[in-house]
């Protein structure tokens, strides 16, 4: 664990608050993501509660200082609970003049705006399309600007080391974030830290970093540029240790913590995709655990390699985004017929086709659920916050290898990317799962079944006695073996169906948050849990009796869903789609769904809800 | 513990009890007639053995092997057993394909799983046509050609299959034909020795959709002219009266006949090295049917040794286990900064 030193002790004004918002923006080349992850790791471990919300352009390095090239990280922390990375802003910090055209708006009146002046010539201007300087023509007067020279100040502090101008240039957002260290009276001890790790091939540009950041914490000490810096203690969660965790991060140890558990080894098959590489990334550091990641040579390779390792008894994963999923509908379809366990993760991103690959959507609903040829029934489960990916991870697997079933977890851009406070589960607080394999030949028939799970055993190849054909085309019941006839046909469909729907009785029922019965009921999944969760405390503030069901198990729904939305007197499903649960729900229970849509590749806002809250109830 | 005996395999221990529905007469029983025969010739205890498959008329291959077998969709055959292999290297696995289930809808998989050298035997069965689907041309029918698909000819250059898997640098390449059972069974056996990946083209005959494909190379008649057997070290040397050989000249193959007044011997002939350092070497071979006048060349073009790919990833697994120490979970899940709240 790191060492806290305090802050500096000043003679300026100090001032405690509960929570604030902050954003990084500028060029996809200024280091935006690194800038807002440090602050995020300073923070979470002086132990506040937060949510981040790292948004970036598809294309790696977009003409500079144009408006498509324009990246931000944001960040909300507080001293209580935090369920959204916030609606608006109260310090934009802003490299140039595109990223300032294209946050401003989201800064409160009267916020803190401190923009790189430097990068505010007419040329800079002229590539972000502005037609006037903001910094001149009054038009930022609603806001506290501090334009700071940003890179005049960072050349001047790092004139010695004798680096050349660009070098030096690239150290400028470390001077923004000594800064913003400055004005939320944090430690730069982190930061310095993980400076000295990661540049420990290039002492010199350790030194360089390093510099900038302190003159950044020093130029605010020295000139007084803001007369107030603010405080915001710890907040008050369940005790525990904790760690930061992003989404694709957390299935990553989940999938590890779930082989450990089942005692199989993991394999991953999986083709490189915005959003979900990161998942790729994790799992291939972790060797050590007897991980086998392969990157294969297209998305129908990656998951058809994961069936076959299945097939012959490890714990088999493939990560994708929805154009990868769409290319292995057809493995799905084998992993369904061969009734094969499986993992298979969709991080959602905005589409049709290519559409917002660094976007978040959650379009891929029906996809998952119905997007094959034929009854191909899946468990479909999704996770609510980055941490609970974690969990997910686990639950899927557990599903898969009980069940003899490919299981899909929907994640999506905004979990994947987005981090929060994780408490560290102990390792037995992890449920087990426990898998057999046959090995007895005596009766052993391929698909002779469980008759709790109507699981098929798990026969591997290598066992003496148990050799069998298993394969797409329609199997004979029990046997096994390839059959056309109608009425086997029939009676294989439900089956497969009934396997399904029997893992309602093997998940918890819903307990709605909130009001258990009252005025209206929300309905949700996916990353929407945190502007919900935090609109309906607003409205239930209000007066009004609301409930929030946020389902984790999407296919099958918890058995107890249609008697909770009974309780209310109307439905409300916001989703980042055209309303796909809502049509499930209407199909499934002909209960009047109402949806409340958003498809912006941007995820709700507090306010959002709060305000479709007033307009139902109001 | 007594050190395992395996128990003497049969012929008949690797016959399902499924009935054979391939059409009479069709090449595909005699490849699996020898298939069935060579196996338990091989030492190998029989739950050792996955046949994988994708789809058409040679993947139903599976069904009739008694032994572990995954029929699964098509053109990912080379997919499912790369993932079998990285799990289980101890594991025998052979691929039963056609020409468009290895050449069409596959042929990425294909290309990738040889260039990684997964320890997979490959044997496409080369029929130029697609039969389950009744007769539709496919990437190996000649240029031209008349089917249900191509009424007034094809207007696409086939692949020469082998000269395809040559350029992804295959490290054991071979062809036989399936009616001749000795060649094949021979073939089949140096495939089994092999530990890296193997792709055996299996010249057969589809009697229904494209009958007599290959009568050029398998009639008695045209036999000893048409077709060249490959041995390691021995002359390239064919025809009736073995008067005729396979000389190197520049880049080029050429003909020659031997003993006729030119002063041309066995001396002067190609000397088949299964071993070359180049592929191009095994890539000429590979040509050699498509020039006019030139036999096709049977039996191992190329077997060479290099890594197997699911070796290295578990070389590596032990590689990283040797240097981190094996995983813990309690350790992974703290990872990173960490705090406390009390």
């Amino acid at each position: 664990m790191a060492t806290i030193t305090d802050p500096v002790v000043r003679a300026h004004k100090r001032e405690v608050i509960e929570k604030a918002v902050l954003r990084f923006c500028g060029d996809s080349g200024d280091g935006m993501q690194i800038t807002g992850s440090q602050f995020t790791n300073t923070v979470a471990l002086y132990g506040n509660d937060l949510a981040t919300f790292p948004d970036y352009p598809a294309e790696i390095r977009a003409p500079a200082g144009t408006l498509p090239g324009v990246s931000g990280f944001q960040i909300q922390f507080s001293s209580s609970d935090v369920f959204t990375p916030g609606d608006s802003v109260d310090v934009l910090v802003a490299m140039n003049p595109a990223a300032l055209k294209t946050n401003i708006k989201d800064l409160k009146t009267n916020g803190i705006l401190i923009v790189n002046r430097d990068a505010f010539t007419d040329a800079d201007l002229r590539k972000a399309d502005v037609l006037s300087n903001p910094l001149e023509d009054h038009s930022l007067d609603g806001y506290r600007l501090f334009p700071v020279d940003l890179e005049r100040l960072t050349r001047s502090a790092l004139q010695d080391l004798g680096l050349d101008a660009k070098s030096m240039d690239r150290c400028k957002n470390f001077f923004a974030l000594g800064m913003s260290y400055w004005l939320y009276n944090r430690t730069m001890d982190l930061t310095y830290k993980w400076i000295e790790d990661k540049f420990k091939a290039k002492p010199l540009l350790v030194e360089a970093n390093k510099m900038a950041m302190r003159a950044g914490y020093n130029y605010c000490e020295a000139t007084e540029a803001f007369q107030v810096s603010y405080e915001i203690p710890p907040a008050k969660l369940t005790p525990g240790t904790y760690r930061n965790l992003s989404g694709n991060q957390a299935l990553a140890i989940g999938f590890v913590a779930a082989s450990q558990k089942s005692g199989l080894p993991l394999f991953l098959g999986s083709y490189p995709i915005t959003p979900a590489s990161d998942i790729l990334h994790e799992l291939s550091m972790y060797k050590n655990f007897g991980v086998m990641t392969f990157q294969a040579e297209d998305e129908i390779a990656a998951i058809t390699s994961a069936i076959g390792a299945a097939y012959s008894g490890s714990l088999a994963l493939t990560t994708t985004s929805g154009p990868g999923m769409a290319l292995k509908t057809e493995a799905m379809g084998l992993a369904i017929m061969t009734e094969i366990p499986l993992v298979i993760c969709d991080i959602q991103r905005g589409g049709p086709s290519t559409g917002l690959p660094t976007k978040t959507e959650q379009a891929d609903l029906l996809q998952a659920m119905f997007g094959r040829n034929s009854e191909a029934p899946i468990p479909v489960l999704a996770p609510s916050t980055p941490g609970d990916c974690f969990w997910v991870a686990v639950e899927a697997a557990r599903i898969a290898l009980k069940y003899m079933i490919p299981v899909i977890i929907l994640s999506d851009g905004y979990l994947a990317n987005g981090a929060e406070p994780w408490r560290i589960p102990n390792v037995d607080e992890i449920p087990g799962i426990q898998v057999k394999f046959a090995t007895d030949p005596v009766g052993f028939l391929p698909y002779k079944r469980d008759p709790q799970t109507l699981a098929r055993p798990w026969a591997i190849p290598g066992t003496p006695g148990l050799e069998h054909r298993i394969g797409g085309i329609e199997k004979q019941d029990v046997t096994g073996n390839v059959n056309y006839e109608p009425m086997n046909h029939e009676k294989m469909v439900r089956i497969r169906a009934a396997k399904v729907e029997g893992i309602a009785q093997d998940i918890p029922d819903v307990v709605p948050a909130g009001d258990p019965d009252g005025d209206l009921l929300i309905v949700a999944w996916g990353s929407t849990y945190g502007a919900i969760t935090a609109g309906l405390k607003a409205g239930r503030a209000k007066g009004h009796r609301i409930g929030h069901v946020h389902l984790r198990h999407l296919n099958p729904f918890p058995k107890n869903l249609g008697e909770v939305m009974s309780r209310y007197s109307q439905v409300l499903v916001p989703e980042m789609n055209m309303g796909q649960l809502s049509m499930i729900l209407r199909a499934k229970f002909l209960v009047d769904a109402q949806g409340y849509n958003k498809i912006q590749g941007q995820p709700f806002k507090q306010a959002e809800i709060e305000a479709k809250i007033e307009e139902i109830l109001g | 513990m007594t050190t395992a005996t395996i128990p003497v395999l049969t012929k008949k221990d690797f016959q399902t009890d499924q009935e054979v529905r391939w059409c009479p007469g069709c090449g595909d029983y005699a490849i699996l007639s020898a298939v069935q025969s060579v196996f338990p010739e091989l030492g190998i205890p029989r739950e050792k053995f996955v046949v994988i498959s994708g789809i058409g008329c040679s993947s139903r291959f599976p069904y009739y092997m008694n032994t572990y077998g995954f029929h699964t969709i098509h053109g990912r055959g080379p997919a499912v057993a790369t993932g079998v292999k990285i799990a289980h290297p101890e594991l025998e696995v052979w691929l039963a394909t056609g020409d468009g289930d290895s050449l069409a809808i596959g042929g990425n998989h294909t290309i990738h799983m040889l260039r990684r050298n997964v320890g997979i035997k490959v044997l496409m069965f080369n029929n130029k046509i697609y039969g389950l689907t009744k007769g539709q041309y496919s990437p190996t029918s000649e240029f031209g050609k008349k089917t249900k698909s191509t009424p007034f000819g094809t207007t696409d250059r086939p692949f020469n299959p082998l000269a395809l898997v040559i350029g992804a640098d295959t490290s054991f390449v071979a062809r036989s034909v399936d009616v001749f059972q000795q060649h094949l069974k021979d073939t089949l056996r140096k495939t089994a020795k092999h530990s890296g990946s193997a792709y055996v083209e299996i010249l057969q005959n589809c009697n229904i959709f494209n009958d007599g494909a290959w009568f050029d190379l398998t009639e008695k008649e045209a036999r000893s002219e048409h077709v060249v057997q490959l041995e390691h070290g021995k002359p390239l040397i064919f025809g009736k009266n073995r008067d005729k050989g396979i000389r190197l000249n520049g880049m080029e193959t050429e003909v020659v006949h031997l003993g006729n007044g030119n002063g041309l011997t066995e001396k002067d002939v190609l000397v088949h090295d299964e071993h070359h350092p180049n592929p191009a070497y095994a890539f000429l071979l590979a040509q050699m049917e498509e020039k006019p006048g030139f036999p096709t060349p049977i039996g191992v073009l190329r077997s060479w040794d290099r890594d197997r790919y699911e070796d290295v990833m578990a070389l590596q697994i032990q590689d990283v286990i040797a240097k981190r120490g094996p995983g813990d979970l309690s350790q992974l899940l703290r990872s990173g900064d960490t705090w406390e709240v009390r």
